[in-house]
């Protein structure tokens, strides 16, 4: 090891001012102004559609509003003015409700698989999940009429409630798959190990920490496949066939539902026909929105 | 049950004769000196514990007396905390991890087939590091672990005398019903502490249970401890070697061993000891390191 024997003052570098040129200054600020606008630009592109489909909808739909809409079935002629869509509203609440009876408990279970043992099957079911999440849902409902509507697949239960309820399930199903696996996933893992450390079993460790601690969230998936299974119609075209009446039997009759009447509707050139079509649209807009603002509220109130 | 004792440096004795001399509570360190160890209550022998390949902690042997506070200490990543949920089969929660060599329990091996690891852990209570009370009232805290085993009746007196036991009912009486994250840091930890002697186990493990607090209430869970070994076998886990000094009967510490043919980085017990001799004579010159700040 050699002595330095220079000074230290001259070995070390000129101190560097910490002030940028003008210039410089300049151009980070251009940058960072375009790039501002750019990813404002972006939101704008992304809201901008959902606020005009609102407005539009309410626009058209909130005039042919009224107390009759909601009490009373729609007239035999689409050139009658009058009536409304109390068979579709029905219908829609009575499939969207069976459905949900069918894909939360089934969803929950599946979820708590996922979560609970993790491995090779597991990632099987999550990759069939994902996949069903993809499936175009006017195929459900073709899948659901030759399996379950038709003879052909063994059960001939014909066009219906619980036909059609079986097709939204269907779709509702990986929603409330997934959307529960990430709220379990999110329970602290310091939570199960208090509980294991206090002698629980693995179930009672699932049944007393882990769903509780998860329960906002849950509701919150679980409504949110509600909202998206009470807009759908395509699934139901082929299972529910619609009706012009209030239809309460689960099976032998087929079922009204909003998107069908809409459809048939706007399909008729006739003025009365196109004016309840847009109110039905209004109506399961405000069903959906509701029903997600109250998801995201309770969602808020979780305590994770 | 095979009645052993604590050999080193000291003549075997009998359960009974060590019980009279157990220490008094709020003793310093000097007075906490003694000439006996109670009986064995969990025997290691050999211990290996692996996540996978790796080798997390290797071939310790040790002995913790019953109803004394037995501090494991040492640097980061020594696998001291492995060890401790070893002792109560928190670790089979860890998919890949696995456990050779003995823990012995009352001379029972808790790693048997036939034992139920449940049945270890409500024997062997738990306090984790961080306060972890469930987001439920405080009274469902403490009720949890009784519940589990389907008591129902007197639910009321096992709350009250845990929570007593705890240190912490006169501040929690009136408020039973609140959440139990109401409550500061210190009270959380206290909760989880009165939520793990609910279950009436006779051994609890603490896992720097007071690493996530203030001096003072750092203290005061010290002090518990201390009055808890009257019905506890106390193994803790702690970073802070002052705590250590001040609060265990015996010491054991711990280091990171690459000194070994595969150069492999595992944690290895140096020595174990009465809690002042470790701190005053250590017999190996790693632990003195340690102690006086000289690495760790």
């Amino acid at each position: 090891m050699t002595i330095d024997t220079q000074p230290r003052a001259v070995l070390d570098p000129e101190p560097q001012s910490l002030r940028e040129t003008t210039r410089n200054a300049r151009r980070r600020e251009r940058f960072s102004k375009g790039m501002t606008f750019l990813l404002f630009g972006t939101v704008m592109a992304a809201i901008v559609p959902l606020v005009t489909l609102l407005t539009i909808v309410v626009v058209n739909g909130w005039p042919a509003i009224n107390g009759e809409f909601f009490t009373q079935v729609e007239p035999l002629s689409y050139r009658d003015r009058g009536g409304g869509y109390l068979h579709g509203i029905v219908g829609t609440l009575y499939m969207t409700g069976i459905a949900t009876l069918i894909s939360a408990p089934l969803g929950l279970g599946a979820a708590v698989y996922l979560n609970e043992r993790p491995g090779r099957y597991a990632n099987i079911v999550r990759f069939f999940t994902d996949v069903m999440t993809g499936v175009p849902s006017v195929f459900v409902g073709l899948a659901v009429y030759a399996l379950i509507v038709s003879g052909s697949g063994g059960f001939g239960l014909g066009f219906g409630t619980l036909a059609g309820a079986i097709a939204l399930s269907i779709i509702m199903l990986p929603i409330v798959v997934r959307s529960s696996e990430e709220m379990l996933r999110l329970v602290p893992a310091d939570l199960k190990a208090a509980s294991y450390g206090l002698g629980a079993r693995q179930w009672q460790t699932t049944f007393r920490v882990t769903l509780p601690a998860a329960a906002p969230g849950l509701t919150t998936g679980a409504i949110l496949a509600v909202a998206r299974g009470a807009g759908e119609t395509a699934p139901l075209i082929m299972t529910a066939l619609g009706a012009r009446q209030v239809v309460t039997q689960l099976t032998g009759a087929p079922q009204s539902d909003v998107g069908l009447l809409m459809l048939g509707g706007f399909r008729q050139p006739f003025d009365a026909g196109i004016e309840r079509a847009w109110a039905g649209g209004f109506t399961l807009i405000a069903i959906v929105l509701i029903l997600s603002i109250v998801a995201r509220a309770i969602a808020r109130r979780s305590q994770l | 049950m095979e009645q052993q004792t604590v050999t080193e440096d000291h003549a075997p004795t009998s359960a009974a004769s060590t019980m009279d001399q157990r220490p008094g509570l709020h003793v310093d360190i000097g007075q906490r000196r003694r000439a006996q160890h109670n009986e064995v209550h969990i025997t290691l022998k050999d211990v290996t514990v692996k996540y996978g390949t790796f080798t997390a902690v290797r071939g310790v042997s040790l002995e913790v007396p019953r109803k004394e506070i037995t501090a494991l200490i040492g640097p980061s990543g020594c696998g001291k905390s492995t060890l401790l949920r070893t002792l109560n089969r928190m670790n089979d929660l860890v998919p890949t991890a696995s456990v050779a060599g003995s823990v012995r329990y009352n001379g029972e091996d808790i790693y048997d087939a036939d034992v139920d690891p449940v049945e270890v852990r409500r024997r062997i209570g738990m306090v984790f590091q961080k306060p972890n009370p469930f987001p439920k009232s405080i009274y469902d805290n403490v009720a949890f672990g009784p519940r589990l085993n389907g008591v129902k009746r007197e639910l009321d007196d096992i709350v009250e005398k845990s929570l007593r036991r705890a240190a912490l009912w006169d501040e929690v009486k009136d408020k039973l019903g609140q959440s139990g994250l109401s409550l500061s840091g210190g009270q959380q930890q206290r909760l989880c502490i009165a939520r793990a002697i609910a279950v009436d186990p006779d051994v609890i493990l603490m896992d720097e249970p007071c690493s996530a607090l203030d001096p003072i209430a750092t203290l005061r869970i010290e002090e518990l401890m201390r009055e808890m070994t009257s019905d506890y076998t106390i193994v803790i886990v702690t970073h802070n070697m002052q705590q250590a000094a001040r609060v265990s009967d015996r010491t054991a510490f711990f280091t990171v061993d690459v000194d070994n043919p595969q150069q492999e980085r595992s944690g290895v017990l140096v020595e174990v000891d009465d809690t002042e001799t470790i701190f005053t004579q250590a017999s190996d010159e790693r632990t003195e390191a340690y102690i006086t700040g000289r690495f760790g």
